[in-house]
């Protein structure tokens, strides 16, 4: 068996009717949308509707990432991949390739939409990915092949989602299917094993991506590299702490990396306005800053909470201890 | 099920072999012993001529495994998708010849209607984390594969990256060939740890005549003999597997 990028595999060409084998179902081909390692992907229409077909000469790869499609359905809420529509088998010269057939996603990928409609986009897109994947994770999934082409921005209003499920894994496993760049191993900042925190480091590479969407190789690799890449780009500035941690695996969940992230924009269009206001009116300078001390007090607070409750747990289970003994 | 322990030899070279026996015969011997052979083929500023091409192939497919001709640049992302895709090709074919028992009559996944697959893919999954494995890794240090070591190496330490992040348990061993004095030379003994070969690599030195097929046949006594094996030959074509008692 060789192994072979998909490109062109197979003869299916605009006007091209896809008739499934079990289910009688018939598509009609109109373009190729794109192609990968998996297979290829196919703007098809089913009765006058738009769907995307995917087609592989691996029949494996078809059925596991059906599995995974389906098990993602039974997900209740916004949907995480794209629905699946059918599954079935196309008999062709004497061949039977396998296929599925799921939602059609419109728009461009995460990159290309950055690059259109500015970088302001950024921060809305990786908060509404992380929601994605915070129930992803909950169900006890790890998408594994985080990238930007894996990322279409469909809408208005944009709205990101995540396709191809080629990668994802059942938590606990070796994931499936990754990207060099996005993946901790390669940088040898973790293990691939399945685990949120596997997710969410990809989350920041997508992030160090945005300023650097030619990518760059590994030479020393390792934390260093990366943080260096960070501190360089002027645009990565609000999120560098968001992306530092994530690389490291600090945030334990999507959601806590997400709350991060908008505590820091926040923080830093705060900044903004304060450097801005600056040349102004220095009166409002102390306002402006206001939240940052609310902040401040609020964790303190928080400090004495705590001991409080130390002290009163301490104070209980010296009573019980009291009690057992007599 | 039982799961037993898959065997590969996974071969990494950049041209056609030129001594001794034909190594796609070498592959299909391997096959026989149910030993699965992938080969991998790693260009740098050369190509990989038609011959050699046609050998690896040939390799992969008479040994019931995959090949891949990369540029040295992809190899991490290659070989680790080539052993993982050759386990899963292996254990399809085991659960497809438990299957054609169940159902009789040479039933394949295939055959099956495609809402049915689903369930034994996710067994083909599941055996897949879990199964053992033996990954006998044979290098060419072939006068050509000089510059390419490091990148090898590299590969290599990224393959048992991934296959660590399994729960089943891992052996690897590292040969090179052409050998000091032999065709083939033992550079690590089977270990889970490939980590180790780090310090092995800036050992080696390159040069010398290609004996593929030797190399290979070499390779195969090298595999562990359990006590009762109890081969497994795959009714219609591609793979087996060995069950362990
Ligand atoms: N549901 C979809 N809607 C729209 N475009 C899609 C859809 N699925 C895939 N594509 C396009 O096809 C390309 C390849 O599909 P993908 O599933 O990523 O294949 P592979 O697993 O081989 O990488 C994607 O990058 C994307 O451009
Ligand atoms: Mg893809």
């Amino acid at each position: 068996m060789m192994m072979n990028s998909m490109k062109s595999q197979f003869n299916v060409n605009r006007g091209t009717v896809i008739d499934g084998k079990w289910h009688q179902n018939r598509y009609l081909i109109e373009k190729e949308l794109g192609y990968g390692a998996n297979g290829v992907v196919y703007l098809a229409k089913f009765r006058n509707q738009h769907v995307a077909l995917k087609m592989s000469d691996n029949g494996i790869s078809v059925t596991s990432e059906v599995n995974v499609l389906k098990s993602f359905s039974k997900v209740q809420g916004s949907p995480l991949g794209p629905s699946l529509l059918d599954v079935d088998d196309w008999k062709t010269q004497g061949k039977v390739i396998s296929f599925y057939v799921m939602e059609y996603i419109q728009g461009p990928d995460l990159l290309s939409f950055i690059k259109q409609k500015g970088d302001s986009w950024t921060a809305v897109l990786i908060l509404q990915l992380l929601s994605d994947l915070d129930k992803l994770h909950k169900a006890g999934w790890v998408f594994g092949d985080l990238k930007p082409e894996n990322l279409i921005v469909t809408g208005p209003p944009p709205k990101i989602r995540c396709i191809d499920v080629g990668g994802t894994t059942i938590q606990g496993r070796a994931i499936k299917e990754f990207t060099e760049f996005y993946d901790r191993g390669y940088w040898g900042l973790g293990s691939r094993k399945a685990d949120p925190t596997y997710d969410l480091f990809a989350v920041a590479m997508i992030l160090i991506n945005c300023a650097y969407p030619s990518r760059f190789n590994k030479d020393a690799g390792g934390l260093e590299q990366l943080k260096e890449r960070v501190k360089q780009s002027k645009q990565l500035q609000p999120y560098e702490s968001v992306i530092l941690h994530a690389l490291q695996g600090k945030y334990h969940s999507a959601l806590e990396m997400r709350q991060s992230l908008i505590e820091n924009m926040q923080g830093s269009t705060g900044q903004q306005q304060t450097r801005m206001q600056k040349h102004t009116k220095p009166a409002q300078q102390a306002h402006a800053t206001a939240p940052l001390k609310q902040q401040k007090k609020k964790k303190k607070g928080g400090v004495a909470e705590t001991l409080m409750l130390i002290l009163l747990i301490s104070c209980l289970y010296f009573f019980y201890i009291y009690g057992q003994v007599i | 099920m039982r799961t037993g322990t898959l065997k590969q030899i996974l071969l990494i070279t950049d041209g056609c072999s030129n001594q001794g026996e034909d190594p796609i015969a070498m592959a299909a011997l391997a096959k026989e012993q149910g030993i699965t052979v992938n080969v991998i083929g790693v260009m740098e500023n050369d190509v990989i001529d038609d011959q050699g091409m046609q050998e690896i192939e040939g390799m992969a497919m008479s040994g019931g495994g995959v090949s891949q001709v990369v540029y040295a640049k992809q190899l991490s992302q290659t070989v680790q998708m080539v052993t993982r895709k050759a386990m899963t090709q292996t254990l399809q074919g085991v659960v497809n010849r438990e299957l054609s028992q169940i159902l009789g009559n040479r039933q394949t996944v295939e055959d099956l209607p495609p809402d049915k697959r689903g369930e034994v893919m996710e067994v083909v999954d599941e055996l897949g984390e879990t199964v053992e494995l033996e990954v006998l890794i044979l290098v060419d240090t072939s006068a050509s594969m000089k510059q390419k070591l490091p990148t090898v190496k590299e590969a290599l330490f990224d393959l048992s990256l991934s296959l660590n992040a399994r729960s089943g348990q891992n052996r690897f061993s590292l040969f090179v060939f052409p050998g000091k004095k032999n065709d083939v030379e033992k550079m690590l003994d089977w270990t889970p740890k490939l980590e180790s070969l780090t310090s092995i690599f800036s050992k080696l030195t390159t040069g010398g005549t290609t004996p593929t097929g030797p190399a290979i046949r070499e390779a195969l006594t090298y595999f562990k003999k359990k006590k009762s094996l109890r081969s497994l030959l795959s009714r219609d074509d591609d793979e087996f597997y060995e069950e362990s008692i």
